[in-house]
């Protein structure tokens, strides 16, 4: 998973911070690929990490989209019922969403997902804990 | 006659071989003649003799899709290929005036760029060695321009170095070069580096450092005139009875490792990034445009696939058409599937469910860029940037200037973000004119007081948000590749993959063409044995 947070977030935003990361791989540059980098997201609640990076493809409302494929809604979504679900795809990502967790820390994704699991109409019991974070990565 | 003997060139005893022994062959012989070492590409495959009738559908009228219905075309196969957008060429995009872009979720943009100008949202550079694209841009008569890649004299910008003032490229790198080669020759001339450097290495050393870093007499990195000769002066020389320069004055060691530097200067030493590279004259699509010419007749456009099956007679993909709602079923004895992973991921699709699980194994990126229109070319006039890449630690990652219409009095597109990672779900997430507001203050640290001033209109295309594919490219790690690479890659009955995603050139438009030739090829031999 580390190999894959560094060849892929290799720009910067005005709220991410440096991470203690080493340098590059020696990996192929993919086109993708800019010449600037922070590889965490940097300081950011719950919230701020759901505007900042999950809308960008379930949406602000949380209510998913569809294309040729479809990002499914998080909105009234069962499938948040166990908060360990959505932490784990949020970890390890899943079909072709990247493992976003990658570039967050344990209380980062524990505070995502709780954000998530109590909005949106959502109001899912039980809390993540980043010590449950930890155990995934 | 001679020649059917002796070869008389390289270049004939290179067809002698490629004609006995096939393109493995070749590719051994020309590696071994000094050749080809940089790419796979052997030329295009020459595929003939189909079985009569033989028939090949192709989903995706991308660059893969369209190289494999005019390969297979050629080799005898009748082929059909089907494609959900209104549009061929995929990834391989530009956007113009008059152009709508419709993200999922409804945002939708009119781009009002003047005509001639132009936004890559894909693909926007081509290595010199990518020679699969290189070959069939030259063969449908695309011309290409050079793309200016490397600029010395754009800006490196980060929000904790130098008070956050943009420092010119040439300046940081000459002052990192300088000050290294200072202390690596402090540490040999104090002997710290005498058990690991012989004496004669030793030497060679002290006088490459002074070469390269161009230290002075004493090995030290100071502001003079052989220094500026590298890095611009304060007063640059001119002629006549002021003519003499004054040197500009070099930054502290502190200051340019604030800046980071390193980071650009060893971007420009990858394979992939290295000059010469270039563009197509009016727009990337030129490039799809010129597949599209040879094979149009083969395309439905705006057909959604709805299901892929197969069985020892055939394959079948039945699909919707997205503007009529008309449905249908379009059969062939085998398959070139080039749909994104993302899309193939959730679609039901009969193959093998180390095949399927391949298939999800593969998240996708989420760039977004935007291209900012100008009134005037102010980054020429102004700051004598001509192309190239300014770069900055914010969101927008970067901003570049366009490669063509220099020195022009009209008004001109920069790229004003080119965003990945963080940056990228960040400008993706927002709404197409809160973007465009995110890319004028970002920018601005580069060109304060003309960037707004200058500002007429911007279109930005996030990734994420397009319809077709839901993402930008395929991202492969060592464990998935190891795990599923393979898989993805191998025929599956009367199915085979092809796309910038199967293949070890992720996320380049080489990369799809050589994994359509490698899989058309395949697919050949498989039929021809069946």
């Amino acid at each position: 998973m580390k190999k894959l947070i560094l060849s892929m977030a290799l720009i910067g935003a005005s709220s991410v911070a440096e991470a203690q990361a080493p340098a590059r791989p020696a990996a192929a540059a993919s086109a993708g690929d800019a010449a600037f980098g922070a590889r965490m997201l940097g300081e950011a609640s719950g919230e701020q990490i759901f505007t900042r990076v999950c809308a960008a493809c379930h949406m602000q409302d949380a209510k998913g989209a569809e294309g040729a494929g479809r990002y499914p809604p998080l909105a009234g979504n069962q499938k948040l019922a166990i908060g360990a679900y959505p932490a784990m795809v949020v970890v390890k990502g899943l079909n072709g969403m990247p493992p976003i967790g990658t570039m967050l820390t344990d209380q980062q994704v524990a505070d995502v997902v709780n954000y998530v699991r109590s909005h949106f109409g959502n109001k899912f019991k039980g809390a993540v804990k980043a010590e449950d974070v930890k155990a995934m990565r | 006659m001679i020649s059917d003997l002796s070869p008389q060139t390289r270049r004939d005893l290179l067809t002698m071989i490629g004609r006995a022994g096939g393109g493995l062959a070749m590719y051994q012989a020309m590696t071994a003649l000094g050749h080809a070492a940089e790419t796979q590409f052997s030329g295009p495959p020459a595929l003939s003799g189909a079985r009569a009738g033989a028939s090949v559908l192709v989903l995706g009228a991308g660059l893969a899709g369209m190289l494999a219905a005019y390969e297979l075309t050629k080799a005898g196969y009748k082929v059909q290929v089907l494609e959900y957008q209104d549009r061929p060429g995929g990834r391989n995009y530009s956007v113009r005036g008059g152009d709508k872009i419709v993200e999922v979720g409804g945002a939708t943009q009119n781009v009002a760029y003047q005509p001639g100008n132009y936004l890559n949202p894909g693909p926007w550079r081509i290595p010199h060695h990518h020679r699969t694209l290189l070959h069939y841009c030259k063969a449908f008569g695309v011309e290409l321009e050079p793309f200016i890649q490397l600029n010395h004299n754009a800006m490196v910008h980060r929000k904790d170095a130098f008070g956050g003032k943009p420092q010119r490229y040439k300046e940081l790198a000459v002052d990192f070069t300088g000050h290294v080669s200072e202390l690596l020759g402090k540490s040999l001339n104090a002997g710290a580096l005498d058990s690991t450097v012989s004496k004669e290495d030793k030497e060679k050393l002290i006088a490459a450092l002074r070469e390269w870093g161009a230290l002075d007499g004493d090995l030290k990195f100071t502001s003079n005139l052989n220094v500026s000769s590298r890095r611009g002066y304060d007063r640059a020389p001119g002629g006549g009875v002021n003519g003499a320069p004054t040197p500009s004055k070099i930054n502290g060691l502190s200051d340019v490792l604030s800046s980071h530097v390193w980071t650009q200067m060893s971007f420009y030493f990858n394979y992939v990034m290295q000059t010469t590279m270039f563009q197509p004259k009016g727009g990337m699509d030129m490039i799809g445009k010129g597949f599209y010419k040879q094979i149009a007749k083969l395309v439905r456009l705006n057909t959604k696939v709805t299901s892929i099956k197969q069985d020892d007679k055939g394959v079948a993909a039945t699909w919707t058409d997205t503007v009529t709602g008309k449905t249908g079923v379009a059969t062939a004895d085998y398959m070139v599937c080039t749909l994104p992973a993302t899309i193939l991921a959730q679609l039901d699709i009969q193959v093998s469910d180390a095949k399927k699980a391949a298939i999800k194994a593969i998240p996708y990126s989420g760039q977004v860029k935007i291209g900012l229109e100008m009134k005037s070319r102010f980054w020429e006039e102004k700051y004598s940037i001509y192309g190239g890449h300014s770069f900055t630690d914010q969101a927008i990652g970067l901003i570049s200037y366009p490669n063509y219409d220099f020195f022009k009095d009209k008004p001109a597109v920069l790229l004003g973000a080119f965003a990945n990672g963080a940056g990228g779900y960040m400008l993706a997430g927002m709404t197409p004119e809160k973007r465009i507001e995110a890319a004028l203050a970002q920018g601005s640290v580069f060109h304060p007081e003309e960037y707004r001033r200058e500002f007429m209109n911007g279109a930005s295309v996030a990734w994420s948000r397009m319809p077709w594919i839901l993402g930008c490219c395929g991202m492969w790690t060592e464990e998935s590749r190891a795990t599923h690479y393979q898989n993805l890659v191998s025929m599956d009955g009367r199915i085979v993959l092809a796309g910038e995603h199967a293949s070890y050139y992720g996320c380049w438009m080489e990369g799809a063409l050589l994994s359509s030739l490698d899989a058309i090829t395949r697919l050949h031999q498989r039929a021809l044995a069946a």
